[in-house]
């Protein structure tokens, strides 16, 4: 309780003694290249192989004449916008972003980067962690439409190649029984987990105190809890969108 | 000038700072010394802000900074500036860049005007063409003086140091002492160093406050010293044999 208590007074201190809107725009645009842009490349390869592997999963796990060969395609379909795309690549995410902001904020803190934004008359907590919070916000979403469209494509390259499916009943599969609102639903999750990552990431690395050996405790602490946030929303989420 | 008053602060239940009254004058170079783990830098901390006292008041030319509200805190933080011990220079950012930070979140000075102010006082302290190398690449020596350059780098009436010295061979240490001397007499501004480095003490110590586990001992400059006849104060500054060899040496005159 005690640490849920100071998480939403560390997210509250992040409005109070705002700097210029200015200053925001520019850190967000360059908080967007190291969190978003940079994460293209993991996200591209993960995305890529998590839909070939899921396509040819699907297909042994259906094999009977009277399902129609369209149908994996539907369901690594649904499969990639409901799940695997915002919660999947969220767990990479976390990973990725989440031990990075942990690790930079914790360094900054033990290096006394932060005290001296604080003896400057900066909201630290504003300065460094709102843009962060904000970039995930922008970026990740745009992440996980890349990834499903990547999925997508990876589960047609795999599944006509090992001719397990062919390229007509692919494409006719993942347009059959499209429900737009499964979309919404994924874009709902992936603004979620992306205010998770950060936030929670932020918080770990923010109060980090001691020296190297804390800094890498706060980086894998920021992961862990970041995965946890995210598998415990996506659960409540589902429950009350779908 | 700063007044300290009757400065009480503890952790855990454990008293720290024990009701310190200092004052601390303009244009002059105020030295808080003592042994590590006595309270100095927490009492230091408590002068910028960076931990909230549980009792006393801290006041910045008559203002009470420890009652203030949110707009007069800022503002007295922005006449602030200070050095850290390890310069704490953000390290994604040139030595130009994070000289010009301060102006570039404080100030709406044209952008000819900031580079010509951080020239200005990357000269001061000697640096001059240094303005795009990383923290990286600086010696211990070298981040310490860029951190003085963006400690004064926007007009600061008060500069704190904690340890200017740690880490630094003794020529370094004599030059960033110096530094720290010419710039408080040129500027006329407050400077407050922590320290535990007797060498600093006798450079530069214009008005020095002893604290030891959590009390103000003693208060004199660099020239009443080593008159003390405070136990604790006479154990702390003779410590290291040089210091002894220079307490016989006055003895026998």
């Amino acid at each position: 309780m005690n640490s849920i208590g100071r998480f939403v007074l560390f997210i509250r201190s992040m409005f109070l003694r705002r700097e210029s809107f200015v200053t925001y725009v520019r850190l967000t645009i360059d908080e967007c290249i190291k969190i978003g842009v940079n994460s293209i490349f993991l996200v591209s390869i993960v995305s890529t192989f998590i839909g070939a592997v899921t396509t040819l999963q699907t297909a042994y796990n259906l094999v009977s004449p009277f399902i129609p060969d369209y149908v994996i395609a539907l369901v690594v379909r649904d499969m990639t916008v409901l799940e695997l795309a915002p919660t999947v690549m969220a767990i990479v995410y976390a990973g990725k972003v989440g031990s990075n902001i942990a690790g930079e904020l914790g360094t900054m803190r033990i290096t006394e980067q932060i005290d001296a934004l604080e003896v400057m008359g900066i909201n630290s907590a504003s300065y460094l962690v709102l843009p962060k919070i904000l970039a995930s916000i922008i970026t990740y979403p745009m992440l996980v439409v890349l990834s499903a469209f990547l999925s997508l494509v990876g589960g047609y390259i795999a599944g006509t190649l090992t001719g397990v499916i062919s390229a007509v009943d692919y494409v006719y599969g993942i347009r059959a029984e499209f429900l737009e609102y499964n979309i919404t639903f994924a874009l709902a999750k992936s603004y979620t987990f992306a205010f998770i990552v950060a936030a929670l990431s932020a918080y770990k690395g923010f109060y980090t105190k001691g020296g190297a050996l804390e800094v890498g405790i706060a980086s894998t602490s920021a992961v862990t809890n970041s995965c946890i946030g995210i598998l415990c929303a996506d659960f409540v989420l589902t429950k009350l969108l779908l | 000038m700063i007044e300290v008053k009757g400065l009480w602060k503890s952790f855990s239940g454990k008293d720290i700072i024990k009701g310190i009254d200092a004052t601390f004058e303009q244009g002059k170079c105020n030295m808080i010394i003592g042994a590590s783990g006595t309270g100095k830098s927490v009492l230091l901390k408590n002068i910028v802000g960076l931990v909230e006292p549980d009792k006393g008041s801290i006041l910045y030319g008559g203002r009470d900074f420890t009652a203030a509200d949110k707009n007069l805190k800022t503002e007295i933080r922005r006449e602030i500036g200070m050095l850290f011990q390890g310069g704490a220079l953000f390290d994604s950012m040139t030595v130009e860049q994070n000289i010009m930070f301060p102006l570039d979140i404080l100030t709406d000075m044209p952008k000819d005007e900031k580079f010509d102010r951080v020239n200005e006082c990357l000269k001061r302290v000697d640096l001059v063409n240094s303005n795009h190398k990383m923290p990286s690449e600086l010696s211990g020596g070298m981040k310490k003086r860029v951190g003085i350059a963006r400690a004064i780098v926007n007009n600061s009436k008060y500069l704190f140091c904690d340890e200017p010295n740690s880490g630094l061979d003794p020529q370094t240490s004599i030059i960033i002492d110096n530094l720290i001397k010419e710039i408080t007499v040129d500027l006329d501004i407050t400077t407050v160093v922590v320290s535990h480095d007797m060498n600093s003490v006798m450079e530069i110590g214009d008005n020095i406050v002893f604290v030891y586990q959590g009390h103000k001992l003693w208060e004199g400059n660099n020239k009443t010293i080593f008159d003390t006849d405070v136990p604790e104060l006479e154990d702390f500054i003779f410590a290291n044999n040089l210091m002894r060899i220079v307490k016989k040496n006055r003895e026998q005159l």
